[in-house]
């Protein structure tokens, strides 16, 4: 089983809402398409169901061309941001709904819905409709909805963005959990590079209406293969400073700190790309670099802080395990990990990691 | 994968079609036709070319029906969507109060033009209907059916009753679309109520407002039967409006050739004003 | 600029209350100095907007006061109160353009156009909006216009308090960092009282000098974001804070030791006390590591997040999830887990015992 996207494009008038993508998707994997809101996820999702045709390209799913073929043909489910369900159905009817349509035998359809509930958590609540339930609850409920009929694509589009930090953290969890031994592939959108961490599987990234890279998502966030990929999968954002190599020394353009690396690649200018957690108050790891910093504000989330500084004229983002209270204005040393610098060409393509 | 060509779907469009052709193309179709022909009757057709055009855009009478028309389109909106966003500002939020005010603004609505007509009719009669004799009583020398002035009043009046209703529900469904943050946040501001009118709830139901308009434009520019049931035009001509100057030359007099004229001159009034209203109304909307 | 207190507040929706329940805020007391940043974290349905309502004045409390420096503003309306609030979705005024809605507080106020206009451009200055003062601000993004919003309260130089509900609901998450920092400098320079309202305890930790948390009405702790996360008063305050949150497992009490999984363990507290319906022991995923010996555990998943990894195991009493540094070895199978004993409380009755 898979699913493959060939060339292809959509335009809204003058307007490109994706440009030329190819994108393969392979049986029992999870992926998620990850990008700032109108990247493009949802447009792309909707071609996946066919709930929107492209302007040009083809959509191949078990090497057949279901370009253009209703999504009431296709064995799909969706889950939306919002919490979809019917206001007037039980959470047993709501679920059940698919299964109604395919004509499952109503045995069958209540021990496959009395699964998926147990599941979900929402066995003591079937008879209960959706609107006496917690934001939570009703998502569950949609996403049992989704999950009750043996879909081969299953579709999530944010689903956690309207819950709470906690309920988001609980049903991340939940989730791949739920899609493993499931003969689909489930493609999830999000805006949030945790998200993706958290999930696993594999994450393209996307920007404005382009897939930038496709790959597992651990290798995709150590090894992104451009600066606009880097950025769009850091979370804080990336820290990103010109500098200059010349031999085997390389130094900042805006400061006289000096570093070797042991890459091979002609003298010139670059751009490396400085995760947060990878400037610490402490050193970490064996090549680490200090640079001096005057802060411009502390953060502290109980156990990690989070200090922005200057140095030179650019703006810094540590992030530190630990408590570290600071003033504005403190004067204080940070600790770069060089090892885990990600170096750009001008033409902010990947490099080589250092 | 061959993809399945299916034509089944042309059977479903059919009775559109059909629908359409009856209820529009094939009258419009006769009303172009006679706009350019003379006939006498028995099918006989003679071409007249854009004769019946110069005539009807040069007749006094037409200019007279026009200008009548206009000025009743005009007083009207100027009175129902103040008066029925007024109304709407004023009707309850919650509470038993929301399906009580809805039903009784929906009534004159419901029923029947002509109904309406007949209904004014009789109220406003000066001898024996409640207006006009109440009005009558209090001094007023009132006489719909004798005096211009009192004609043109009641008529205003019954469509006023008749169609404030529909700009009210629709400034509802406006207004209640708007989130309370915006009031709260224009109370924190310090903003004063009129304030709030002109900067929050205006601006939101300008959508509907715009809609409003052009539906109650359209219908008054061709309103026929209740005029026709209360006033018959009269006195004189002094409340024939286009589609009553119209029947009356269609029907009345029988000049199929002008009056197809006229109608197609009509058509095209509503449909320029619209476009332009509402052309104006979202270049505006694109902009912001 | 005032200081702010909350004296015996209850407040519910219904005319007559019969239980607990029927409260959607109960008994809450609450002094926050003039200046101070605070901030209100709870799930959804905690009662924390109602709060923030009651403070705003756009609700009236069923019992309790209100007291700004020292006097009682219960009966006064939003406006008498001078605060300013910020919503969850952005409030613009659509045919305004940016300046004018900056203005708009102002003006009300009759403020001569003189100064409004010399506070415009210092407050737009400061929240980088100065190039846009002309345009019409329903062309602005979401963070762009959440900037309005806030803008409006921060002109206004007579605010005793500025409000935010979830002011980062709709920001994207890279945008959700600058605005936030945004925020946290913004208070450091012009120093108002600002009470910042959220589900979200990132938000909450890095804004606040001081976090409420708040669970079905009632507030657990109050405390500096190390407190909440270092020394948790409640079972709740451990799993709502920390991603994840903190494992809580049953204990026995016997004597003046703690039995946890069979062996006495090392906690915090000396334990005195030990009538209780339900003991708890509760420790923190950062706090634990693995070690020789300890509590016998199965590794059953481990997660890597990029910056760290998650790893999930399981005790005879229940599951553990364990935080471990990304490039530490996690054993496979069997293994052991040590808890820092500093970091380690019980729990009496989901209050911690002290």
């Amino acid at each position: 089983m898979s699913l493959e996207l060939k060339n292809v494009e959509k335009k809204i008038g003058l307007d490109t809402h994706i440009y030329s993508t190819n994108l393969k998707l392979e049986k029992n994997t999870i992926n998620i398409l990850l990008g700032p809101t109108l990247s493009g996820k949802t447009t792309l999702m909707q071609i996946m169901a066919g709930l929107d045709k492209p302007t040009s390209g083809e959509i191949w799913f078990n090497n057949e061309n279901v370009t253009g073929m209703k999504v009431q043909k296709r064995n799909v489910s969706m889950v939306y941001q919002q919490f979809i369900n019917y206001p007037n159905f039980t959470v047993y009817d709501n679920i059940a709904s698919p299964l109604k349509i395919t004509g499952v035998s109503s045995d069958e359809t209540k021990q496959r819905v009395g699964k998926v509930a147990e599941l979900l958590k929402l066995s003591g609540m079937l008879n209960k409709k959706p609107n006496e339930l917690s934001g939570g609850q009703q998502q569950r409920t949609a996403l049992a909805r989704a999950l009750v009929k043996d879909s081969d694509l299953i579709l999530l589009d944010e689903p956690l963005a309207n819950l709470d930090f906690k309920l988001r953290e609980e049903l991340r969890e939940e989730l791949p959990k739920l899609f493993e031994n499931r003969d689909c592939i489930v493609v999830y959108a999000t805006t949030e590079p945790s998200e993706a961490l958290l999930l696993g599987g594999n994450t393209a990234t996307l920007q404005e209406g382009k897939i930038i890279q496709y790959g597992k998502t651990l290798d995709t966030y150590n090894k992104p293969n451009s600066l606009v990929s880097a950025q769009v999968f850091s979370d804080p954002p990336m820290n990103i400073a010109k500098i200059k190599k010349s031999g085997d020394q390389c130094s900042f353009l805006q400061n006289d700190i000096q570093w070797k690396t042991k890459l091979n690649i002609k003298d010139g200018e670059y751009k490396v790309g400085i995760r947060p957690h990878n400037i610490t108050t402490y050193k970490e790891g064996t090549n680490t670099l200090e640079i001096k910093g005057k802060v411009l504000i502390s953060e502290i989330s109980g156990s990690e802080s989070l200090i922005h500084f200057t140095n030179g004229n650019l703006n810094w983002v540590s992030l530190s395990n630990g408590v570290f209270q600071k003033n504005v204005g403190d004067e204080m040393n940070l600790y770069m990990n060089t090892d885990e610098f990600v170096y750009f060409d001008q033409n902010e393509r990947l490099v080589s990691n250092g | 994968m061959n993809k399945t060509v299916n034509q089944k779907a042309w059977f479903f469009v059919i009775p559109v079609f059909v629908l359409v052709a009856f209820n529009a193309i094939i009258p419009l179709m006769t009303v172009v036709n006679y706009a350019f022909q003379e006939t006498f009757g028995n099918n006989v057709f003679m071409w007249e070319g854009t004769r019946w055009f110069k005539q009807i855009m040069l007749s006094e009478r037409f200019h007279a029906s026009l200008g009548r028309q206009f000025l009743f389109t005009f007083i009207i909106l100027f009175i129902q969507i103040p008066l029925g966003i007024a109304i709407a500002l004023t009707m309850p939020k919650e509470g038993i109060g929301v399906p009580v005010c809805l039903v009784l603004m929906s009534m004159p609505l419901l029923i029947p033009w002509n109904v309406v007509g007949a209904m004014w009719n009789i109220f406003a009669l000066p001898d024996i209907g409640f207006l006009g004799h109440s009005l009558n009583a209090l001094g007023f020398d009132y006489n719909f059916t004798q005096q211009i002035g009192d004609a043109w009043f009641t008529t205003i009046l019954m469509d006023v009753w008749h169609w404030t209703s529909l700009v009210v529900l629709l400034s509802y469904a406006g207004l209640r679309s708007i989130q309370p943050a915006y009031y709260q946040a224009a109370e924190i501001d310090g903003a004063s109520r009129w304030a709030i009118f002109t900067k929050i709830e205006l601006p939101k139901m300008k959508k509907v407002l715009t809609i409003a308009i052009l539906l109650r434009f359209m219908d008054s520019f061709m309103i026929y039967t209740e005029p026709f049931v209360l006033t018959g035009g009269g006195p004189g001509n002094a409340t024939a409006f286009l589609s009553i100057d119209l029947v009356k030359m269609a029907l009345g007099q029988f000049d199929l050739g002008p009056a197809a004229a006229m109608s197609l001159i009509y058509f095209f009034i509503v449909l320029l004003v619209c476009w332009v209203f509402y052309t104006l109304m979202m270049r505006n909307e694109e902009k912001s | 600029m005032a200081k702010v207190t909350l004296k015996g507040l209850s407040h519910s929706y219904l005319k007559t209350q019969s239980s607990d329940a029927d409260w959607a805020i109960r008994g809450v007391d609450i002094d926050w100095n003039d200046g101070g940043a605070y901030a209100l974290l709870g799930p959804s349905g905690c009662g924390k907007t109602t709060l923030l309502n009651i403070i705003s004045g756009l609700i009236t409390p069923t019992k309790g006061d209100i007291l700004f420096d020292d006097k009682v503003i219960s009966g006064l309306s939003p406006v008498e109160r001078n605060i300013a609030q910020i919503f969850q979705f952005p409030v613009i005024y659509d045919t305004m353009t940016v300046y004018d809605n900056l203005a708009f507080p102002l003006r009300n106020r009759k403020v001569p156009e003189e100064e409004i206009k010399v506070k415009v451009h210092e407050i737009a200055e400061m929240l980088e909006l100065s190039s846009t003062l002309n345009n019409r601000a329903s062309g602005l993004t979401a963070d762009g216009k959440q900037k309005i919003s806030l803008g409006r309260g921060l002109v206004r130089s007579d605010v005793n308090a500025i409000m935010f509900d979830e002011p980062l609901t709709v920001i994207d998450p890279h945008l959700k960092w600058i605005l936030r920092s945004k925020l946290k400098e913004l208070h450091q320079k012009i120093n108002r009282t600002m009470i910042y309202v959220t589900h979200d305890q990132t938000e909450a930790l890095t804004f606040a000098d001081q976090v409420v948390v708040m669970h079905e009405g009632q507030i657990v702790q109050t405390g500096t974001p190390v407190d909440l996360f270092e020394k948790p008063k409640h079972t709740f305050v451990g799993y709502f804070i920390g991603s994840p949150g903190m494992n809580v497992l049953p204990c026995q009490i016997k004597g003046n030791d703690v039995i946890f999984n069979g062996k006495k363990i090392e906690t915090h507290q000396q334990i005195k006390k030990s009538n209780f319906n339900k003991t708890e022991v509760g420790v923190r995923p950062e706090f634990i590591s693995f070690s020789n010996e300890g509590i016998p555990v199965k590794v059953l998943s481990v997660s890597n997040t990029g910056r760290h990894k998650i790893v999930d195991t399981e005790s005879e009493t229940g599951k553990i999830k364990i935080i471990a540094k990304s490039n530490e070895d996690i054993p496979s199978g069997s293994a052991f887990l040590k808890f820092k004993k500093e970091y380690t409380y019980t729990y009496g009755d989901s209050w911690i015992i002290e």
